[in-house]
């Protein structure tokens, strides 16, 4: 992969706010993540990261990305993928409708600690709500991989409070991907210990998603 | 629940056996154990607190994170015999069922591991297993324990959730919630298995059982529901 070549140039626009100087670090190495790719910015975001934990409002737009985009992915598929069972029809429109509440708590205490929430960036899934087979398969990776970044960000939260949301989130979201996983035949928690990841490897697997 | 595919294999021998099979997964590499490695080389300096201004880790919240660790472990224990004593009870024939709590079971035994080393990593003494029993449950039968399985799946996530925000330590929250996520796959896994679907109304039966945020339990609540299993 040429890593010189803007991966998702629309990453770059993400507006990360907050008066801290972490949210100017995390919105800056976003930006370079945008122009050089999720490799060679990985390392500056888990450094920005590691310098203060980002700020709590920093990870709750982060967390808001990834469930904007879960959202979206249900909502599109519940109109989109033909050929799912009754049982995956209805657990379709269960996920949507837990990552749409999802958004709206996010968001709101996004607003509650006085930052701004970031704006819902357009989706596109390539050929992948065309068969009921690459649907669940999508699902899966995203459900894991929300696991992991929101396991990867938790220990970086300050606030007693936001922890105890992300926490109830992410239980849910566990629990999706192993409604998924079992969906697809395949082992509903392939690890004894859940992953973290940091955030080259969440914006890794989300940015070929992100629509130019 | 009415649906196909898992009516299919809720009535259907040799389909759930199929399915059951693709429960097994991969054994991996421990990141806890990388974890704790790590954790253990830290200057107590690193150990941060989450509202705490000092960045000190004291003896206090050190004593706090083994207190934590120690109830975990406890309730990690009690998950581990439990599926131990259902495998060796030979009550469940079917294979494939037997396979997904044998697996389940391993699971929980690493946790229990981890765990006492994270006691450890603490400089505490990790506590004893519990005296256990499951007399009853077992007398109930396959549908009684699988029931009661998936019950304290959603027992253990929600103590973890509990307690996820009074933990001091950053390695100790990571490995806790790392342990965590797997209980709530455990317990949807388990929950939708036995038909029982997503629930949504709160309380500790069904696959998503509070619906889109997770409701926690304090230690005081999950202790009294595990008692009956308690010796």
């Amino acid at each position: 992969m040429d890593s010189s070549r803007p991966v998702a140039p629309e990453l770059a626009t993400i507006e990360v706010h907050g008066s801290t100087r972490q949210a100017f670090i995390l919105r800056s190495t976003i930006a370079a993540g945008a122009a050089y790719g999720a490799l060679s910015a990985g390392p500056l975001l888990a450094r920005a990261f590691a310098e203060d934990g980002g700020g709590d409002v920093d990870i709750l737009n982060f967390a808001l990305t990834l469930e904007f985009l879960e959202t979206d992915f249900y909502t599109q598929a519940a109109k989109q993928v033909s050929g799912l069972s009754g049982y995956e029809k209805r657990l379709t429109r269960e996920l949507r409708d837990n990552e749409s509440a999802h958004v709206d708590a996010l968001t709101a205490t996004i607003k509650s600690l006085g930052g701004k929430a970031v704006a819902k960036p357009k989706f596109a899934y390539g050929g992948a709500l065309g068969s009921r087979a690459s649907y669940l398969k999508l699902a899966n990776t995203l459900e894991d991989t929300g696991v992991s970044a929101y396991n990867g960000a938790a220990p970086m939260i300050k606030s007693a409070d936001v922890l105890r949301a992300a926490g109830g989130i992410v239980q849910v979201e566990a629990r999706h991907a192993a409604l998924i996983r079992l969906a697809r035949g395949k082992p509903p928690a392939p690890l004894p210990f859940d992953e973290a990841s940091d955030m080259e490897k969440v914006l890794a697997a989300v940015k070929p998603l992100i629509a130019t | 629940m009415t649906d196909s595919v898992l009516r299919e294999l809720a009535d259907d021998p040799s389909s759930r056996k199929r399915f059951f099979k693709t429960l097994g997964g991969a054994g991996a590499v421990s990141a806890f154990t990388v974890l704790l490695a790590a954790c253990g080389d830290d200057d107590k300096e690193n150990g941060s607190s989450r509202s705490s201004s000092s960045s000190t880790s004291s003896k206090q919240d050190n004593a706090s994170d083994l207190k934590i660790v120690n109830y975990a472990l406890t309730l990690e224990y009690l998950e581990a015999d439990f599926y131990a004593k259902v495998i060796d009870s030979g009550i469940i024939k079917d294979k494939a069922t037997v396979d997904l709590a044998k697996r389940f079971g391993e699971t929980e035994q690493q946790h229990v591991d981890g765990l006492k080393a994270a006691a450890k990593s603490l400089g505490g003494t990790p506590v004893k297993a519990p005296k256990t029993n499951f007399d009853d449950v077992l007398g109930g039968g396959q549908k009684r324990i699988l029931a009661t399985a998936a019950t304290v799946e959603n027992l253990g996530a929600a103590a973890y959730l509990g307690e996820a925000a009074n933990i001091k330590s950053r390695e100790i929250l990571a490995s806790a919630l790392a342990i965590h996520t797997v209980e709530a796959r455990h317990a949807a896994a388990l929950n939708i298995l036995i038909g029982r679907g997503f629930g949504g109304k709160g309380g500790l039966e069904g696959a998503i059982p509070d619906g889109a945020f997770a409701k926690p339990m304090g230690m005081k609540d999950v202790l009294a529901a595990a008692k009956p299993f308690l010796a």
